[in-house]
Parts: C-alpha cells; structure tokens; sequence
C-alpha cells in the first residue's frame, strides 16, 4: 500500500476535524467543572428550594466551588434534601451555610456557601444544618402586604 | 375495480415489507463484512475523501452563514431585553446541540449520499457489482462496507466543523461588526455550555445522522432498478429519505438527550 495525495488530504480534513472538536470542547464549552473522581458530596436541607435545578453552581464568595448533584423531596420531614458535589480543593468548616441566591433579577438560582468558624471541616456525606430558603417573590409580598396593613391598623 | 385496487393496495404493502426485511439484511451484512474496510483502509480512506473532504468547502460555507444570520437574528431578539451578551450563549447552544448536527447531515445527504447512491447504482447497472461476484470478490465487503465506514467518520468531524465554523461567523458578526463586548461573549458562551451535556450528544448525534444517511444511501443505489430510470429515482429516494430520516432521529435524539435540563 502507497502512500497517495489522498492520504494527505484526508489526514488534513480529519486533524481540522479533530480541532474542530478541541476548539468546541475547550473554547466554547467547559469541561464539567467537577468531575467526580476529586470531589466530595454534602446534603443539605431547605424549606423550600425555589427554581434551583440540578447542576446549578454551587458559588463561596462568588467563586463556584462545586454544582448541584441531585435534588430530592424527604417525605419525613416533608424538606428538600438537596445534594452539592463539591471540589476537593476547597475544603470548608462543619458549621458552613447554605443559602439559596439569584443571580441577577431574573437570573439562574444557585447555592451560596458562607463558611463558619469551626476547626473541623465538612467531609463526604456530611450534613450542612444551617440553610436558608429560597425567596419566593409570592412570601415576600404577602410579608410586605401584612406589615403595610399592620401598620394602618388603629392602636 | 374494487377488487383490483385491493390487490393493488396488498400487493404493494407486500413491496414495502419486503424491501424494509431485504434492508435490514443488507445492513446487516454491510456491519459482517466490515472487517475489510478495517484491514484494507486504504479502501475506506478513498472514500472518506469524496465523502468528507470534498464536502468541506459547503460545509464550512454554510456554517460561516448559518452562525452569522444567528447573530444578526439573536441579536435583533435580544436587544429588546438589553441582553445583548447572551448573544455567545444563543450561537454556541443552537449550533452545538442542533444546527451544527442536523444542518451538516443534511448538507451532507445531499452532497455525499446522492453521490454514494448514484455510483452504486450506476456500478449495478454496468454490472461491475456481478463482474466482481464473479471475481469471487464480495462487493458488501470491497464496495459497500468501506463507504459506510467513511461516511460514519466523515460525519462527526463536518459537523463539528460546521459548529465551530458557525461560531467563527457568530463571533464575526456579534463582536467584530456589531460590537458585543468580547469578553462576555466568550465567558458567557463558556459557562452555559457544557461539554458533557451540550457538545459530546452533538457528536452523538452526528453519529447517528452519519449511519443513517449512508446507510440509506447505500441501501438506495444496491436495490436501484439497473435502468437510467431507476438509478435517478434511486438517487432522489436518498435524498428524501434520509432527510426525512435525520430530521426524525433528531427528534428522538433530542427528547432522549435534554429531557432532564431545563
């Protein structure tokens, strides 16, 4: 078998091919920050997750230090029990928080970490105990109609 | 009367499962006789050439336009809503998870299976596929299984030409002539799509898409009528089909792949 002009130009098309697919997989996309070989898994519990979706960002000071692995309802204690696959880089205390944010207005939902102050750190399948809930805009101005009608109120 | 168009009606259900079972077989026996598109693949190389590169200049034509009319068209959308910066994410998305595969298959029926349908066909007619029976050569394995192979490779790497392409031409329009900030194109661009979710199903997809259009087109240009007749009909009946085919697959493809997200 000899080597042919064709062999040239077919080898041409499939290294463009194959950059092609390394322009896309490195440019445009991003390889899914967490893989799951170097991570470890948190659950944490909220009243109420409002839009949050699996693989969601999972953000500590802005920096997204892990995504949203699985979200599912807990029919004991009636909760969502949502579960954060973090980087192992980033390790934080036992007593961290979990609060659900907005980006933006209208923007995605995604988890906020605020690190405690205890020396011992979160290990895999451990739970974070202090949560905060989504806002749900419907609670906020029921709370906001309730304060405006109390204070009308006569005394 | 009646009576005749009954049999007719038969008769031709009778047509169409048959073809559908001598189909199957066929395509079977294209996948058993592989091994010598793999062990001569030179032979497949040849093909790959007039399948894949010289579909190159049409493919990346078509998604330089595709991805700058997707700018000028999301940008106009957009605007309205002052997110502008979206644009990158909009380009890349509509490309990768769709347009890239689907366009690219179909360009790719057009231009490579109505030509693999044709040469078999003609190659019937001119009786070189018994002339070769004869040779005690099979022709599943010289003719038929180094096509197929070809188009199968070839179809992934056009379509993700034709993305990338599409995004060069999203990026010419939305950065260079209407001035979206860079930055935000691309980082935007970078956070929403992912390479698991977004970009590796493409590539799936275009598998797929790649199997089923030469596997038609092969199917088409074996069982044409050895006439001039039968072997234009047999060429148009690719091009239907197997758009058809690739626009249904897609569907599927789709419903199976982003069910789950958002």
């Amino acid at each position: 078998m000899n080597k042919t002009i064709l062999d040239l130009w077919v080898g041409l098309f499939v290294i463009t091919g194959i950059a092609a697919l390394l322009f896309l997989a490195l440019k445009v996309g991003s390889m899914s920050a967490v893989n799951t070989s170097n991570s470890y898994e948190v659950v944490a519990r909220f009243d109420n997750i409002g839009g949050l979706k699996p693989r969601a960002p999972v953000k500590s000071a802005g920096v997204v230090v892990g995504r949203v692995a699985d979200i599912s309802f807990d029919n004991e204690s009636f909760e969502a029990a949502v579960t954060l696959r973090l980087d192992k880089r980033y390790a934080f205390p036992k007593d961290t928080s979990a609060a659900i944010m907005t980006s933006g207005l209208l923007g995605e939902q995604y988890i906020g970490l605020e690190a405690g102050g205890d020396s011992q750190v979160l290990k895999d399948q451990d739970r974070i105990t202090l949560t905060q809930s989504a806002v749900v805009l419907e609670n906020l101005i029921g709370q906001f109609i309730y304060g405006k009608a109390q204070e009308g109120a006569p005394q | 009367m009646l009576r005749q168009s009954i049999e007719n009606l038969g008769n031709r259900t009778i047509q169409v499962v048959w073809r559908i079972g001598f189909a199957t077989r066929f395509f079977l026996a294209t996948l058993l006789h592989s091994g010598t598109a793999f062990r001569r693949f030179g032979l497949t190389i040849r093909e790959m050439y007039f399948s894949g590169v010289l579909s190159l200049i049409i493919i990346l034509v078509s998604g330089l336009f595709v991805g700058m009319v997707l700018a000028l068209q999301g940008y106009e959308t957009l605007q309205t809503y002052g997110s502008e910066e979206a644009l990158g994410i909009l380009v890349a998305l509509s490309l990768v998870r769709e347009l890239g595969p689907v366009v690219a298959a179909l360009l790719f029926a057009s231009r490579a299976g109505s030509a693999i349908t044709a040469e078999i066909g003609l190659m019937k007619a001119t009786e070189q596929l018994s002339a070769m029976e004869m040779m005690a050569v099979d022709p599943i394995a010289r003719v038929v299984a180094p096509r197929f192979w070809a188009g199968v490779i070839s179809m992934p790497l056009l379509a993700a030409l034709f993305s990338a392409m599409g995004i060069f031409g999203g990026y010419l329009v939305g950065v260079q002539l209407i001035g979206v900030d860079e930055g935000a194109f691309w980082s935007q661009m970078q956070s929403a799509v992912d390479f698991e979710q977004d970009i590796l199903n493409g590539v799936i997809k275009s598998v797929v898409f790649g199997v089923a259009i030469t596997a038609i087109a092969l199917f088409e240009g074996y069982d044409a009528p050895p006439t001039a007749e039968g072997v234009s009909g047999a060429t148009t009946r690719t091009v239907v089909t197997s758009s058809l085919a690739v626009l249904a697959l897609d569907f599927v493809l789709t419903a199976f792949m982003f069910r789950g997200i958002s």
